[in-house]
């Protein structure tokens, strides 16, 4: 399978920009800086890059949003990594950081910007010094500072930490955050293209999607656009975790089956119990039963099964399972992560929490499924930002497709667990 | 309340840090961690010195301190054990051995040791999934852990 981002992920020294070098690392700047900053914008648009982060925007189509001729401009790039289940930009970050340091240069220069961030959840406190000693490679060797390259384009590229709070992943919030103040989403529009960091035009990318820009830039929009499916093109990073035998992150083409990665790639359930159900974009999609694991793993084959590909991250349950004691622990997380900025949110995932909980401890009703999807509805679309949605997503998923998983706790009600 | 003084290192950083962004409040995260990583906690004497290295008031520093769980404003032990319970943990054991460490360490999650050497929290997912289950102490990740290796682990911390 044609591997882009993790072609040379396991060479010895990797990080270091002596290997990163000789492996071809860097080799996009020069072409990049022969064509003008549009060109690269429209190079980006053509291969149908979307973004890696979560929602799947188009990226070249982001970067042309930024408001017209006003500076300074800044780029951030996300690196909160915090969606449950997914690891896939830690293993960059941790074996690659030249790459991204690339994607960035490449984008500050389409974008004609000067100043780059890489906002890492606060634990990656160690990942950090591997990036800053990149960072620091990097300028000694020119291609960050003033006049890079003697093209009279200047960038310069920080790390920044945050500090625990799954929100600060959400762009808006990330950009507070940046700024020194609580994690708490914006209002949209504005849009960060128009006013994001300082008020400023601002791009902000996934470490993913940052990172296949310099094979964009060497390979070309068409060769890239030539991977995966009609509208879901090149390659994607999926964290493979949960219970299969060999969790792993796998670069898989757009469109490869879902089995493919867990029977194949990912080694297969663990001690061949049966599959269950998974998880294909993150805790904050829906999941899927297992007779729909031949769904081809891209945006339009997973939208059409119900659910999303989300940040690529597959949670693979087995048969051992009680869904609703999975359940329980997502919305746990939703509710501690709550910034409680809205009160469908702030309350939704409390009351949720605990009338799922009331039935794990045999005390349910059997209205309460009904109660669940009456909060779940009053929760969805009716909130300030989508983090009140992915609380939603496993309560509605998992009494569609395993109601009688519920039902278990309904049949001991009385008795005390 | 007695002054915060900072020490010559940390002027330096300081300085690093302030020199990364246009405006200085930027610098309120990366120096609320620098402190905490010298005393352990954000003391009061330490908001202050901070708000005013910043222009921001005490009480604008507490506000965004409280909204990030990493910042700890009461003693915590020499080292923080942080859990992770979320969904591909919890799928690979995560509650059993959390359980195990606290008894291990004879206390309740959520609390410290009576030395003060360790505390035990239960933590959302950290990025590390694929090496289910998994902790973090101070700063360094260990994965897939099963009763003997935390039980290694502790002992092998001084
Ligand atoms: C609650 C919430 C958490 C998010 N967490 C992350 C994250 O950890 N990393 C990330 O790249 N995007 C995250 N996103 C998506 C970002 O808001 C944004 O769409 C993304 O960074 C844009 O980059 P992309 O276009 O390259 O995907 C999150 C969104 C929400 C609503
Ligand atoms: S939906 Fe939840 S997390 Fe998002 S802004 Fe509202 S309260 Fe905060
Ligand atoms: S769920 Fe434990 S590290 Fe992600």
């Amino acid at each position: 399978m044609t591997q882009i981002l993790f072609k040379d992920i396991n060479k010895e020294g990797l990080h270091t920009m002596k290997v990163y070098e000789e492996l071809g690392g860097y080799q996009s700047l020069k072409k990049a800086f022969a064509q003008k900053p549009d060109e690269i914008v429209a190079a980006v648009k053509a291969s149908g890059l979307r973004g890696r982060g979560g929602a799947g925007f188009p990226t070249g189509l982001k970067w042309s949003f930024l408001a017209k001729d006003v500076f300074p401009r800044y780029l951030c790039c996300n690196a909160d990594e915090s969606e449950p289940g997914t690891c896939k930009d830690r293993e960059l970050l941790l074996k690659n950081p030249h790459l991204l340091i690339e994607g960035m240069i490449l984008c500050s220069y389409a974008c004609q910007i000067e100043t780059g961030y890489i906002y890492m959840r606060g634990e990656f406190h160690d990942l950090s010094f591997i990036m800053d000693k990149a960072l620091e490679e990097a300028r000694a060797k020119g291609y960050l500072g003033k006049n890079i390259m003697g093209t009279g384009f200047n960038l310069d590229i920080h790390t920044h930490l945050g500090a625990g709070a799954y929100i600060c992943g959400e762009e808006s919030a990330l950009l507070n955050s940046l700024e020194g103040g609580r994690g708490e989403p914006r209002m949209k529009p504005p849009f960060p293209a128009v006013e994001g960091l300082y008020s400023k035009p601002t791009v902000i990318n996934n470490v993913e999607t940052l990172c296949v820009v310099p094979y964009i830039v060497n390979e070309g929009a068409e060769k890239y656009a030539s991977l995966g499916t009609e509208k879901s093109k090149g390659t994607k990073l999926v964290s493979v975790s949960g219970h299969v035998k060999k969790p792993g992150n796998y670069e898989i083409e757009m469109g490869t089956p879902t089995s493919e990665l867990i029977y194949n790639l990912a080694g297969g359930i663990r001690n061949d119990n049966k599959l269950k159900a998974f998880i294909p974009g993150g805790s904050s999609v829906p999941m899927l039963p297992a007779d729909k694991v031949d769904t081809p793993y891209d945006y339009e084959s997973l939208a059409a099964a119900g659910t999303m590909l989300g940040s690529g991250a597959l949670i693979v349950i087995d048969d051992s399972v009680n869904i609703v004691e999975t359940t329980l622990r997502l919305i746990s997380f939703y509710m501690h992560e709550s910034c409680g900025k809205c009160t469908p949110c702030r309350e939704g995932t409390r009351w949720l929490y605990q009338i799922v909980e009331r039935i794990m401890q045999n005390k349910g009703q059997l209205d309460y499924i009904e109660k669940l999807e009456d909060i779940c509805g009053n929760m969805s679309f009716k909130t300030f930002c989508p983090l009140a949605d992915a609380c939603v997503a496993p309560v509605v998923s998992s009494i569609k497709h395993f109601r009688s998983d519920y039902e278990e706790y309904f049949k001991n009600v009385g008795v005390s667990s | 309340m007695s002054e915060y003084k900072f020490s010559e290192d940390q002027e330096k950083e300081i300085a690093s840090i302030l020199a990364k962004y246009p405006f200085k409040t930027s610098a309120l995260l990366p120096l609320l961690t620098l402190v905490q990583r010298a005393d352990q906690v954000v003391s009061p004497e330490a908001m202050v010195a901070i708000g005013k290295r910043l222009d921001v008031s005490p009480a604008y520093v507490q506000s965004v301190l409280s909204f990030y769980t990493m910042y700890h404003t009461e003693k915590v032990g020499k080292y923080m054990i942080l859990f992770c319970i979320n969904i591909s943990c919890q799928l690979n054991g995560s509650d059993k051995l959390l359980e195990h460490t606290a008894k291990k360490l004879n206390i309740k999650v959520g609390e410290t040791t009576f030395d003060e050497k360790f505390t035990l929290h239960r933590e959302e997912c950290l990025a590390a999934c694929t090496e289910a289950p998994m902790m973090r102490v101070n700063d360094t990740y260990y994965g897939d852990l099963t009763e003997q290796r935390i039980d290694q682990i502790i002992d092998s911390l001084d």
